[in-house]
């Protein structure tokens, strides 16, 4: 037995770095395309969009930015969150409360504790699916009831204020007029978290536990508590849409926006695979973006409101369905 | 005993009535290479996943250097020093393997170095793991283990998936690892890997064990005498009655016709190479393998669950090929999965379960005639002898019941060739008995079933015939009259009978039960 032809064939091809990269960011470049190409429709069909509209977009997404961004990390620990919204209104209203007619100072203090009260809540869900056992979905789904509930204790009607400097946060621009303040915004906010998680043990935990949780368990991964951590992480992302909100709109509406199916939407079209461990954070935002700017161009075209929900519904399984058959060539040239 | 690396005193452990363990014992000295050795069901995996953490006995200590230790998790089996290799890697698929080793706090260099041991240095660590051949992933795995210098090593089933050349190296390594006093324990279905490799071999049989033998010449017969038990004098209290209750009719023999069922060269997946039999209508076949010899494969490619990789099915002299399910219901060929819920809707009723293969035959969706409905389904009840109690829920009954319930629903309406894989298992003797003389009533009746047990004495209970399957090859057959527990249990082994092994045999064997 000296041969060893067999081995030869164990390992893949060697890819070039510059190959690799590609096929790794493909859906995100992909994605990129597809923004680029419905930017250029809205130049095209009103040539004076420019870049106070840009900047308008970027507010306008914003929250929902946000939202996509909570989901997709729960959804790559192989759970998922129907409280999105909700936790959203909960914690937006907390913060028009506690910004209304105080100081500039204060204001800064109440963002963290609005951090910290969807850091918290986050967790909670966490807490409960993992002791309880009730599956990811029903449990989010009651809690989302539950926060809710909060939202309107908190504040039973539209209201509360927040301080100036907070509200200029999402409007402008940075630097050039081209680069929206509130994508920067964005940029930083969700970078400040997901980067150096990405690069942590916890991130890696996170993956893990979404792609195979026995496997996980066998690395030495606490399966349960890399879980709640992922729902806080998910819960931490909320309050930053909540906070978007107010921003937006200088108070706090304790009502639940579309926020949990559109974050659904989101990280579907962003790359997460919704059975867990697949996907990461750039596509699901860019995403946000792409969905908001089909309804754009279907505006600009004229088409009726009631219509362009139902184009939208369409484009967002075509495109998913154009990476699944990708990805099902891609598996058999392989094989 | 203090010169013991390891070891395990009656251990024992129970899921619900069924005792997986009764009373297993297991030591490893330092520098010894240990083999885990027993038939199918007598407990090895149970014994692994006490001693790796993932299962709690009901009794028993596990000593390690002398002191006592309480094994809860992975990671507190990992810190004692026992690190295993299990059948299905544990790698997580959607990391590179870069960050698989991140993960489990392994060191890169060290892993480096056993990669090349084993031959595959070469490997890119930034590839995703879900995109690497299972081959890899097993070595790989290995390779990972041994990074972490662990005191026992574990090896479950490491050479099953492995291409001949890769096996070689990896006996080579794991044998080294005495060199410096660290200790492996070795399972696997090959015994010629076990005579060459092992210092001991510790014989497990019904969640016992049943003695510990030095692998010396001859060893290998002493090993598969203790996975038998005693002699099957002792048994027969157990088989004769139900050869009083078995008429064989004989109509296998004389029958001219086309067969039933032809398997020409079939293969599929990685396990099912070149499996080629047939079947004739009146004839129960038995098929004999230890587990993933493509066993399963072979029963999902007939029952059109699985797609054919080559080879032929021919069902009454025609060629066919199923592309689903329901093209193998069309052809005549039904399938009794041995997990009864896999084929059974749980919260459905006895009724409605037995109906739905005639009443709602695939592909069509019209309205259902109640009465002729419930008439068949009566015959059938009665003539199972199914415990209707707790009918309306099919989860409700026992677990021979379901099994029953099954099976009654392709009799209901006649059935041409049943495929049951390993139906009995798990069930009480009596309802077992009574599936064996269905199968025999069924057959006198000119059906023709294909029948995978794991249990060997079924093979002369309930066949005609016996083939047998090792690394997705047919490697004997024989009638059931021959086909004795012994005989087949040497046969599943690839042991030729009764005469030690010449090496080049020994050689050819290994490399016949590897190729991909």
């Amino acid at each position: 037995m000296s041969a060893t032809p067999v081995t030869a064939t164990l390992e893949p091809r060697p890819r070039t770095a510059a190959e690799q990269s590609l096929r790794r960011n493909g859906w995100n470049l992909a994605l990129f395309a597809l923004m680029g190409g419905l930017l250029v429709i809205a130049r095209l069909l009103r040539p004076e969009y420019g870049a106070s509209d840009l900047q308008s977009l970027a507010t306008e997404v914003l929250p929902i930015a946000f939202a996509a961004a909570a989901q997709a990390v729960c959804v790559i620990a192989g759970g998922v969150d129907l409280s999105v919204g909700s936790m959203m209104a909960f914690t937006t209203v907390t913060a028009a409360v506690l910004m209304k007619d105080r100081s500039d100072e204060f204001a800064l203090v109440a963002v963290i504790l609005v951090l910290l009260l969807g850091l918290s809540i986050g967790a909670i869900n966490g807490l409960l699916i993992v002791v309880s056992r009730v599956p990811d979905i029903v449990v989010t789904l009651a809690m989302s009831f539950v926060w809710a509930g909060c939202a309107l204790l908190v504040l039973n009607t539209p209201g509360g204020g927040a301080a100036d400097w907070f509200k200029s946060l999402s409007v402008g621009s940075w630097g050039t007029e081209w680069v929206p303040r509130a994508l920067m915004l964005l940029a930083i906010a969700v970078g400040v978290v997901w980067i150096p998680l990405r690069r942590s043990r916890l991130g890696l935990s996170i993956y893990a536990i979404g792609s195979d949780h026995v496997a996980a368990l066998r690395s030495g991964v606490d399966v349960r508590r890399t879980k709640v951590a992922a729902y806080a992480v998910t819960g931490l992302f909320c309050a930053m849409g909540g906070l978007a909100l107010t921003m937006n709109t200088g108070i706090g509406t304790p009502v639940p926006g579309p926020y949990t199916l559109a974050s659904v939407a989101a990280i579907v079209l962003g790359g997460v695979s919704l059975v867990g461990g697949r996907g990461g954070m750039l596509g699901p935002l860019i995403a946000a973006f792409i969905l908001a700017l089909v309804r754009y161009d279907l505006f600009f075209l004229g088409v009726d409101a009631n219509y362009s929900t139902v184009i939208q519904g369409i484009v967002l399984v075509v495109v998913v369905m154009i990476g699944g058959l990708v990805a099902i060539r891609r598996s058999r040239r392989r094989a | 005993m203090t010169d013991q690396l390891l070891e395990a005193r009656g251990v024992a452990k129970r899921y619900g009535a069924v005792a997986a363990l009764r009373d297993a014992s297991l030591s490893v000295r330092p520098g010894e290479v240990h083999a885990l050795m027993g038939a199918n069901g007598a407990g090895k995996s149970t014994l692994v996943k006490i001693l790796t953490g993932t299962v709690r006995p009901d009794a028993g200590t596990i000593t390690l250097r002398g002191r006592e230790h309480v094994i809860r998790s992975a990671v507190e089996a990992r810190r004692a020093g026992i690190v295993s290799v299990y059948q299905d890697p544990s790698l997580v698929p959607d990391l590179t393997i870069a960050e698989n080793l991140r993960l489990t706090e392994i060191p890169v260099r060290a892993l480096r170095t056993w990669l090349e041991e084993l031959g595959i240095a070469k490997l890119d660590l930034e590839a995703y793991v879900r995109d690497l051949p299972l081959p890899t992933l097993r070595v790989l795995d290995l390779a990972r283990a041994l990074a972490v210098d662990p005191a026992v090593l574990l090896l479950d089933e490491m050479t099953a998936a492995l291409p001949a050349d890769l096996t070689e190296r990896v006996l080579e390594v794991v044998g080294r690892q005495r060199e410096t006093g660290r200790s492996v324990i070795f399972i696997s279905h090959r015994l010629i890997e076990i005579s060459r490799l092992c210092d001991r071999a510790t014989v497990l049989r019904d969640g016992e064990t049943v003695g510990v033998v030095e692998m010396a010449p001859g060893a290998e017969d002493r090993i598969v005498e203790l996975m038998l038990g005693p002699a099957p004098t002792g048994d027969e209290s157990l088989s004769q009655p139900m050869d009083d209750v078995v008429d064989r009719t004989g109509v296998a023999t004389g029958t001219t016709d086309v067969p039933r069922l032809v398997v020409r060269n079939l293969r599929a997946g990685t396990a099912l190479s070149d499996v080629s039999f047939e079947l004739r209508a009146g004839e129960v076949l038995g098929i004999v393998a230890l587990e993933g010899q493509g066993q399963e494969e072979l029963f999902e490619t007939l029952a059109g669950s699985r797609r054919a990789d080559g080879g032929e099915i021919l069902v009454d002299g025609r060629s066919v090929r199923f592309g689903h399910p329901a093209d193998a219901i069309g052809a005549g060929l039904v399938y009794v999965p041995a997990d009864r819920l896999e084929g059974l809707l749980p919260q459905r009723s006895v009724r409605e379960n037995i109906a739905l293969p005639f009443s709602a035959p695939a592909r069509s969706w019209g309205l259902i005639d109640m009465r002729a409905e419930r008439r068949t389904v009566s015959e059938a009840i009665d003539r199972l002898q199914i415990d209707t109690r707790a009918q309306s829920e099919v989860r409700r009954l026992s677990g021979g019941n379901q099994q029953k319930v099954t099976v009654a629903r392709w009799i209901a309406t006649g059935v041409r060739t049943l495929l049951c894989f390993d139906p009995t298992r798990g069930i009480d003797i009596r309802t077992k008995h009574q599936i064996y003389q269905l199968l025999r009533e069924l057959a006198a009746a000119g059906a023709a079933v294909l029948l995978y047990t794991s249990e060997l004495e079924e093979v002369q209970l309930a066949c005609d015939r016996a083939v047998v399957i090792f690394g997705g090859h047919v490697v004997e057959e024989m009638r059931a009259s021959d086909a004795d527990e012994a005989a087949l249990l040497r046969a599943a082994y690839a042991l030729p009978p009764g005469v030690p092994i010449p090496e080049e045999e020994a050689a050819a064997a290994v490399t016949s039960g590897t190729a991909p």
